[in-house]
């Protein structure tokens, strides 16, 4: 199922395009004329410090001087141990947490707007939807926010069950959904806008074999239909299969960044063993 | 406006779906219905007793739903990290918690109609007379009140993390101003200062519940109060509201989600 053909009322990334009525956004702001670059995602300088929580607890940076571009159309594996600063860093280009310094920016427009949002799809890693809803509800609810039609979202609740095999479980309280039909209907969430811009925070985390070759299948599905993917993994076989670029974060700060054969060439070594120097693993 | 019915939508089905309510209904009918069923005394003045015990019942249940259904909003978002999915959308705090507000004072609307009707029924088939009128004013103040107890409790789980905490301190203060609210005044004026000038600006400053219990009204079948105090009573609900949510959005627009 091609998810440009249903319903494509979210315009690709071009500039000067302007929404649909049926989504009522000022075109001003959403035309992000000063997205000259054609970056889908543009991160510069990036600073992020948390505070000590408590008496004697040091100030911690989560990311130093991160600077960052996706490109339309590219799926950008965004690497790094536990603790590097993926996550903080997704955070903060969703405007869950405010960069100490820098700029962050998501089609030219900045991240602290609610408009920025509109073009995402986000799937966070571990989470536990709505109990008391059904499949089908819970991205009702969604596809409600974004301002879809009632006749689009029914259309697009059917693709994107189809699309992530939940059409049987659709009208089952999600409750009694296994941990990766709850990945899955995240996947079917964050896909529910037809967005131009997705971003997962370690989507095959915790999934069986099938469940992870599933989410792959996607990703790849989603990549061949054009759309940008920015994700975050620990899987670097998975990484290296679907991605375009990559980047490692160590300790808060960039260490490489390139295109996954490049730096393959230029390092003499694969994706894992390029990962394991980078952060000075010594077995 | 879409965002905010959106997110109210979602609390209304949540309170419909889960037990709380239920349960809570169940046992007030339950127990007002054995206490009907018997003959204290040959007294057939007992309606008002039972009118008071249902009416009673009425509130605390009321208060329980209110307080438990606004408290675990926030937290329970976190927890599951729903918050996540949910702000990346073009959602924007602000929203967030109108919605919340509005869905639990909806939901909460819906369940004080479901009391209500139940106590007119019990004391219209004893009494055989419907002070309709009555009903209403009574229904709509305690309506109006409970907007006033979930804006302080919304505010409440955004400075206490766990809803427990929330629920529990949000009903002690409730309780508190309920029934003591009213005496504070009077205790004041025996107290020397600074004690005295503290204690009289926490009496002007809380907002007074016991305002809105206008249950006297339907017990003792007094006729109904005028419309125009009604209204000045939910203006100064509505400033009470108002300021407590303001407060719950600055906050929440402060927090960072990580």
């Amino acid at each position: 199922m091609d998810l440009r053909t249903i319903g494509k009322s979210i315009p690709a990334n071009v500039p000067g395009n302007k929404l649909p009525a049926e989504i009522n956004v000022s075109p001003k702001i959403y035309a992000s004329d000063n997205n000259q670059s054609g970056a889908v995602v543009e991160i510069r300088n990036l600073f992020v410090t948390y505070r000590g929580r408590g008496t004697g607890q040091p100030d911690r940076q989560a990311v130093k001087g991160l600077t960052l571009t996706v490109q339309s159309g590219e799926v950008f594996g965004f690497l790094g141990p536990n603790g590097a600063g993926k996550t903080t860093t997704m955070n903060v280009l969703l405007g869950f947490v405010n960069a100490s310094e820098g700029e962050a920016s998501i089609f030219g427009v900045n991240v602290r707007e609610p408009i920025a949002r509109q073009r995402i799809g986000y799937l966070p890693e571990l989470t536990y939807y709505y109990k008391f809803l059904t499949a089908e509800e819970l991205l009702r609810f969604y596809a409600r926010i974004f301002g879809i039609s009632r006749a689009e979202t029914e259309r697009r609740i059917d693709a994107v069950l189809k699309l992530v095999e939940l059409e049987a479980a659709r009208k089952r309280a999600i409750k009694t959904y296994s941990k990766g039909m709850q990945q899955r209907v995240g996947l079917a969430q964050a896909l529910i806008n037809d967005p131009d811009l997705l971003i997962l925070d370690e989507p095959t985390s915790g999934l069986d074999p099938i469940g992870r070759m599933k989410v792959r299948e996607i990703i790849q599905r989603l990549k061949n239909e054009g759309k940008t993917v920015f994700f975050s993994s620990h899987e670097l076989g998975e990484v290296e299969t679907v991605c375009d670029r990559v980047a490692i974060l160590h300790e808060g700060e960039l260490k490489v960044e390139g295109r996954v054969n490049d730096l393959a060439e230029q390092h003499h070594c694969n994706l894992e063993q390029l990962f394991l120097k980078v952060i000075g693993y010594r077995p | 406006m879409k965002n905010i019915a959106a997110v109210s939508s979602i609390v209304i089905k949540e309170l419909y779906r889960r037990k709380d309510f239920y349960v809570l209904f169940i046992l007030t009918v339950l127990i007002c219905l054995v206490m009907a069923s018997v003959s204290i005394f040959n007294d057939h003045n007992i309606i008002r007793y039972l009118k008071e015990i249902c009416l009673l019942l009425i509130w605390v249940s009321s208060l329980v739903i209110a307080i438990t259904t606004t408290a675990r909003q926030i937290p329970a978002e976190r927890e599951n990290r729903t918050l996540l999915p949910l702000l990346a959308k073009p959602l924007s705090r602000t929203q967030l918690i109108l919605g919340k507000f509005l869905g639990c004072w909806l939901a909460c609307g819906a369940a004080l109609l479901c009391f209500y009707l139940f106590f007119g029924l019990l004391a219209g088939s004893r009494e055989h007379q419907w002070p309709l009128l009555s009903y209403l004013q009574a229904a709509g103040l305690h309506w109006v009140m409970l907007g006033v107890v979930i804006a302080l409790t919304l505010l409440g789980s955004l400075v206490f993390a766990a809803p427990s905490s929330t629920g529990t301190i949000c009903f002690v203060i409730v309780s508190g101003i309920l029934l003591l609210g009213r005496h504070l005044n009077k205790v004041a004026l025996h107290l020397p200062e600074p004690r005295r000038s503290i204690l009289y600006s926490l009496y002007y400053s809380i907002p007074h519940f016991e305002l809105f219990d206008v249950r006297d009204l339907i017990i003792h079948n007094w006729p109904p109060i005028a419309w125009s105090v009604c209204a000045l009573a939910a203006v100064y609900a509505a400033a009470y509201g108002a300021v407590f949510l303001i407060g719950a959005c600055l906050l929440f627009r402060r927090r960072a989600l990580n």
